[in-house]
């Protein structure tokens, strides 16, 4: 209970305008296309170095909650998401946003990005070193299985047929391959030197997403001059409020997906939203609606990538290891005034420490709130006309793409991707399964090439990936869900065949 | 319209190159770091470069550039390869890191692509075992990999880097087979390795080292240099343990600019950077973050690349 003592620091008045600050910061960084959490929080680095260790901390913790929450919004309005987590956001929330529901989007993503990040936080404060363990938990053969598990995923994800999202899948995978490889020390597909450093997955994001968009818009852009890109109507926040407390499955399943994986070092935030997504559909009592803007999509997504943000700072506040990258960066504002993550932290610096977890909670709070009073703002930012609006987010992605590394190569990787990714969509394909083969990959083939080199001087790979409580329960979820999309499609088929007897 | 003259004289000779070197520099300076946000050589650099715009120092900001990627090859070809060579583009160098990698081929730069500043830090690797590992000394594990060739695996961040260096020279020094584990992710994954028990061992930086053995989760069993760490007074190095290790798996970090840079920018570079490094806030934070820090000027840092060079190339010959 020693966090409560610790309250009062927050509210102080520099603390607090330094939590404002930096939540409405984040809003805003977090919409922009190409900044993500972890960009954002390095930005805020060198300012902290003329703080307090305690203000620092605040600063970069209320960015980080803010941020994530924020990619939201251009995920929804724009189909960008600001970052990977952000993914699964786009695929109803934008679909809500075509349909008039933006307003509404808005609203339920930030209320269940509220719900999802308090629990998360409060997972933080209270159950830190049964966490820590847990975090520990996942050696190579764990996480390639959850990368396997990832991509089963991948078949049914916003697509029409399982075909073309698995060929989809397959591109982003054979995509993940490119630059030198850091374990074989390998150069793969190497063509042009902006290829080097493999496909930035940042600028790859943007290049998937946006760019198909604005070229969607620039081409039938002439004909409905001066028209309306969308539609927003009005939407209360206590109908969202309702609609929220109406949908608890989605909810709890986002919350609860969303803290396990945020807790695994170097795989949770990137795919917590599609999991938690993924799960809920096939535990949805209306499965078909979803990819149709339906609301249970966005609030899972949302939910479960701000539950990620506490769980995702154990590995870093107990074991001195950060997770994510996001978590590296806040490693260095704590070096940098001399404070050790780890037992030194809780032990000598508890001011420090909890002030900090302190300011994540009421951050979210805040988050909330302003990100309520941007979902009643979007209805303006919606109403620009179509060509304008490609312009202004044509800009936003080379802006973006540049940003990520201040490199031109990733700008000329996203503009390849995207007029790709353009004339794929025209034949069916989309962009999350292929995002998710470049997530994947990575994990997967990294994983398994080191649990290989780990088994072959010891027990032997079957051993070492076959055997193990936690490896055959993982890959009893990996049968579960693959059977259960076997299952589906089969079920559907037959279901479409007899309509097609019947006519 | 005279104004406008004037201007576009001043920015023509800003060009220009040789007239600036009077009052070099003349607007804040951009430094590239050719690895991420937030990890070691990012950190350091951004606290030993804070004092640059100090009227004693350079009286222009420094402002850090990341360029990752691919082990710190996309940063420092594009460094090599594409940076302006006026005095206004710095770069951070890993030693062996750089030089490894042009060895090994396939980047488009070599030691010779560069002209060293000076040096801020040095950061040796270090051989960690988990909190509860039965290896005591570098002898209970030369003696488990004698027993059990080929078998003893420890972890390192990928290949080519410091880590691998120690890695290969502990192997030959001591005549047996290891299993070396690259991991993806640097160091952090390589001490999540060694504290979850993936693997028996590991090397790793001594300053993220020192923070896991003093959050009690790993211990430090040498350091791979050639005298012992004022960060840890207790531990041995390699060579009092009996094994011939030098100061080649040593990552120094520090400054350099483009081959081409004018030799008055270099010269001012030279003389006034380590000074800078030396300044007190500077060493006050490194030592709090648990950086230990190695000032050397050019012609120093240009010996030590030049004996490195040396050395890799006949380590890494047999690879």
């Amino acid at each position: 209970m020693d966090f409560i003592f610790y309250f009062g620091e927050v509210f102080s008045p520099l603390s607090f305008l330094l939590l404002l600050g930096g939540t409405i910061g984040g809003l805003i960084l977090g919409a922009t296309p190409g900044l993500s959490p972890t960009m954002a929080v390095a930005l805020l680095i060198p300012f902290t170095f003329h703080l307090e260790a305690v203000q620092g901390l605040i600063l970069l913790g209320a960015a980080y909650t803010s941020t994530v929450a924020g990619g939201a919004v251009s995920a929804i309005l724009l189909k960008i998401p600001g970052a990977p987590a952000n993914i699964a956001t786009t695929l109803d929330g934008h679909k809500m946003a075509k349909q008039g529901q933006g307003a509404k989007a808005l609203q339920l993503s930030f209320l269940a990005s509220a719900v999802g990040g308090i629990f998360g936080v409060l997972l933080l404060i209270f159950l830190t070193p049964l966490l820590a363990q847990w975090a520990l938990a996942f050696g190579p053969s764990h996480l390639f299985w959850l990368a396997i598990l990832g991509v089963t995923v991948i078949g049914s994800l916003d697509s029409a047929s399982v075909v073309k999202g698995l060929l989809s899948g397959c591109i982003g995978l054979w995509l993940a391959t490119i630059g030198f490889d850091d374990i074989m020390g390998a150069q793969r597909f190497i063509f042009h030197p902006s290829l080097g450093g493999g496909i930035n997955i940042i600028a790859a994001l943007i290049g998937l997403f946006a760019i198909p968009q604005v070229l969607t818009m620039f081409a039938k852009g002439r004909r409905a001059d001066g028209a309306e890109v969308i539609e927003v109507q009005k939407h209360s926040v206590l109908d969202a409020t309702r609609e929220l407390l109406r949908r608890p499955r989605a909810l709890g399943i986002g919350t609860i997906t969303g803290s396990i994986i945020g807790l695994i070092p170097g795989v949770g935030g990137q795919i917590a939203g599609l999991v938690a997504y993924d799960q809920t559909k096939k535990f949805s009592s209306e499965k078909e609606k979803f990819g149709h803007g339906h609301s249970e999509g966005v609030i899972a997504a949302e939910s479960a990538n701000n539950a990620m943000v506490g769980p995702s700072l154990v590995p870093l506040l107990t074991l001195s290891i950060p997770g994510s990258p996001t978590a590296a960066v806040l490693l260095g504002g704590l070096l940098i005034h001399g404070i050790f993550p780890g037992s030194d932290l809780f032990d000598n610096h508890p001011d420090v420490a909890w002030t900090f977890i302190n300011s994540m909670l009421v951050g979210q709070v805040l988050m909330c709130l302003f990100g309520l009073y941007v979902a009643g703002l979007a209805a303006r930012v919606a109403q620009v006309p179509q060509s304008v609006m490609a312009a202004i987010v044509l800009a936003l992605s080379v802006f973006g793409a540049y940003s990520v590394q201040s490199s031109m190569g990733d700008v000329y990787v996203m503009a390849c991707l995207g007029i790709g990714m353009y004339f794929l969509e025209r034949f069916g394909f989309s962009a999350a399964p292929l995002v998710l083969g470049l997530i994947l990959g990575p994990i997967a083939e990294s994983n398994f090439i080191q649990g290989g080199m780990i088994a072959d001087a010891t027990v032997g790979k079957s051993a070492y990936f076959l055997t193990g409580g936690l490896n055959i329960f993982l890959i009893a979820v990996v049968v579960a869900s693959i059977a259960y999309s076997a299952w589906m499609e089969l079920r559907s088929r037959r279901y479409t065949t007899k309509e097609e007897a019947q006519a | 319209m005279k104004k406008l003259i004037a201007g576009a004289a001043i920015a023509l000779m800003g060009l220009a190159g040789a007239a600036m070197s009077e009052e070099y520099p003349e607007r804040p300076i951009m430094m590239m770091v050719s690895y991420g946000a937030g990890g070691a050589t990012d950190f350091q650099a951004r606290i030993v470069t804070m004092t640059a715009g100090n009227e004693d120092a350079l009286g222009m900001p420094i402002a850090i550039i990341n360029k990752p990627g691919a082990g710190g090859r996309v940063g420092w070809n594009w460094f090599a390869t594409q940076a302006d060579a006026d005095g206004y583009t710095l770069a951070a160098y890993n030693v062996p890191h750089f030089i490894a990698q042009s060895i090994k081929g396939g980047v488009q730069y070599s030691a010779e692509s560069f002209e060293p500043i000076a040096n801020w830090g040095a950061d040796p690797a270090v051989f960690v075992v988990g909190a509860d590992s039965p290896f005591n000394s570098m002898a209970d594990v030369v003696a488990y990999a004698q027993g059990n060739p080929g078998k003893l695996t420890f972890s390192g961040a990928g290949l080519f880097v410091g880590h691998h260096i120690a890695a290969l020279q502990i192997e030959k020094a001591a005549g047996v087979k290891m299993a070396y584990i690259p991991t993806k992710g640097g160091g952090a994954a390589a001490m999540k390795a060694v504290i979850a028990g993936e693997v028996m061992g590991g090397i790793n930086n001594l300053s993220d080292a020192y923070r896991a053995q003093e959050a009690g989760n790993v211990r430090i069993l040498g350091v791979a240099d050639l005298q012992r760490s004022d960060f840890l007074p207790d531990v041995p190095t390699m060579q009092e343990q009996g094994l011939e290790v030098d100061n080649s798996s040593v990552n120094f970090r520090g400054v350099m600019v483009p081959k081409g840079t004018p030799q008055e920018v270099i010269d001012k570079l030279a003389a006034t950077v380590p000074a800078m490094f030396a300044n007190d806030r500077v060493s006050k934070k490194m030592a709090a973050g648990g950086s230990p820090m190695h000032i050397m000027t050019r012609d120093e840092v240009k010996e030590m690349w030049a004996a490195r060079e040396q050395t890799l190339k006949e380590l890494l010959a047999g690879l």
